[in-house]
């Protein structure tokens, strides 16, 4: 075989083959292997999936760009911990599509947000950050407060999201539009973010 | 760790890893230094020619090394499937072991603080200094990084107390919480008296005021809102109605301000804190919460 990488090279299929096949492998083994674990395909005990609020409030995070300063992955080291609560657990997420880990903390942590502070808080904070943290750089969505939730797509994402392994029942998703009736995107916003984290109790 | 739903996965992960080391080796050894420096044919520029030189030993030995360390990391930590590696590691156990070895070291010092009396804690300069820490951490959030709240948000450095400002009712209110109801009263008393009443209160702490409105609102004060905040309007600490004849004002002190709380409402809530910091915590940042307001006096 030593010197038949010639033929390789010559061969553009092959070589586009051996390729695929040889860059496969680092995910085959380390990817792969974890959709057939208990840990990271079935919810923790006491996870519920959104309701249509919490889901509603969810989209908003994701169309605002909030990963791209905001984490949902608590680490377990004892810094982490000590400041948000229990590490993060794979079974956390399983309702998740997409998963909104993030990879960049120009703001702190939000997994377990849920709780932390009062609807107010919330409120007030994501009008404008600075009313209640004069150092925050966080800028402000006061609209959020002015628009209404558009319910219009809700039953057709919960029912995608039912296909993904999330538990709706169907009257679950018949009742989701006239539940987001009169709601702006601010509670919808808060709702979702009051939610994170909760389904593990934060102990010490 | 590796809750796999079969064992298959477990001898996949390393059935597939071992043999991706086997084949480099196999691979690399087999490929380089072979073949001198041999032409490979082809030429371009008249006389531009392409050699098959072996690969450089530096790199060649660089590739060895990492094989080498592939292959002891794997003997060494978990990677093999569900093989938990000799050095018996886990994330979580290293975790464990941070977090024992942080209670063995400040777990004393907590305990000693909590077997004290508030006031002798208040006393205590160290604790106090503990305690500023873990204010910055846990509180600052909502009532700000010099203790001195925000509008909705109780101002802790001063005085005034809504529900009672002695260190160990400041302590209760950090474990349990306080979840402040100011009743929604434009649809018991209408539009007209809500600005009435307004006026009054204003005047209550001085402020300026339409006379003749303000002693309209006097009456509607006295049928509606004593029972909360006292016939005096000192308000009432056990319910967590404020004083409003001072000029300390949580939600406010403009007209609109005003008429929008009695009108609407206002819930403040102070969540619960014991489970999440525990009372040793909790007893030091109510020493330094009350050490601010005694500096104050």
């Amino acid at each position: 075989m030593l010197m038949r990488h010639e033929d390789i090279e010559k061969k553009m299929g092959l070589l586009i083959f051996l390729i695929i096949v040889t860059i496969s492998i680092g995910g085959i083994v380390q990817i792969v292997p974890l959709f057939f674990m208990h840990s990271t395909t079935e919810p923790v005990t006491g996870l519920k999936p959104y309701s249509p609020l919490q889901l509603a409030g969810r989209d908003i995070y994701v169309r605002e760009g909030c990963y791209v300063c905001h984490s949902q992955m608590i680490r377990p080291f004892r810094a982490e911990t000590e400041r948000y609560g229990h590490y993060s657990l794979a079974g956390e997420f399983v309702y998740d599509h997409p998963f909104q880990w993030g990879s960049k903390r120009t703001g702190p942590d939000l997994h377990r947000v849920g709780g932390r502070y009062s609807d107010e808080w919330h409120r007030v904070h994501l009008i404008n950050p600075r009313d209640v943290v004069p150092e925050s750089i966080m800028p402000g969505y006061p609209w959020l407060e002015n628009t209404p939730v558009d319910n219009s797509d809700i039953q057709t994402r919960m029912r995608v999201l039912r296909k993904l392994g999330s538990p709706y029942s169907d009257d679950e998703i018949a009742s989701a539009t006239g539940s987001l009736e009169g709601k702006t995107e601010m509670d919808a916003m808060i709702a979702y973010l009051q939610v994170l984290g909760t389904a593990v109790k934060t102990r010490r | 760790m590796a809750d796999f739903f079969s064992g298959f996965w477990s001898y996949f992960i390393g059935t597939v890893s071992i043999l991706s080391i086997v084949v480099l080796i196999v691979f690399i050894a087999g490929f380089s230094g072979k073949g001198g420096s041999a032409p490979t044919g082809h030429i371009w520029d008249e006389d531009l020619q392409e050699l098959n030189n072996p690969l450089p030993r530096w790199w060649l030995n660089l590739f060895y090394i990492s094989l080498v360390f592939g292959a002891v990391y794997l003997v060494l930590y978990p990677g093999l499937g569900s093989f938990e590696g000799v050095l018996g590691w886990s994330q979580k156990k290293q975790y464990d072991e941070e977090i024992q070895a942080a209670n063995n070291k400040f777990g004393p010092i907590f305990e000693k603080y909590l077997q004290q009396d508030l006031q002798d804690v208040i006393r205590n300069k160290d604790a106090l200094i503990v305690g500023k820490r873990l204010f910055s951490t846990y509180c600052t959030t909502c009532h700000g990084s010099d203790a001195r709240g925000a509008r909705g948000f109780p101002n802790l450095a001063d005085n005034d107390w809504l529900y009672g400002g002695a260190p160990e009712t400041i302590k209760t209110t950090i474990m349990n919480g306080r979840h402040g109801i100011m009743p929604p009263w434009e649809g018991v008393i209408g539009n007209d008296n809500v600005m009435k009443v307004g006026e009054y209160v204003r005047g209550l702490s001085g402020q300026n005021v339409d006379t003749a409105m303000a002693s309209a609102g006097k009456e509607v004060f006295s049928q509606f809102c004593i029972a909360c905040h006292g016939a005096d309007a000192r308000g009432n600490q056990a319910l967590g109605a404020p004083n409003l004849t001072d000029d300390i004002w949580l939600h406010g002190s403009s007209r609109q301000r005003i008429q929008e709380t009695i009108a609407a409402g206002r819930q403040s809530l102070m969540p619960p804190h014991k489970e999440f910091l525990g009372e040793a915590r909790i007893h030091l940042l109510a020493a330094y919460i009350s050490s601010l307001s005694q500096a104050e006096k």
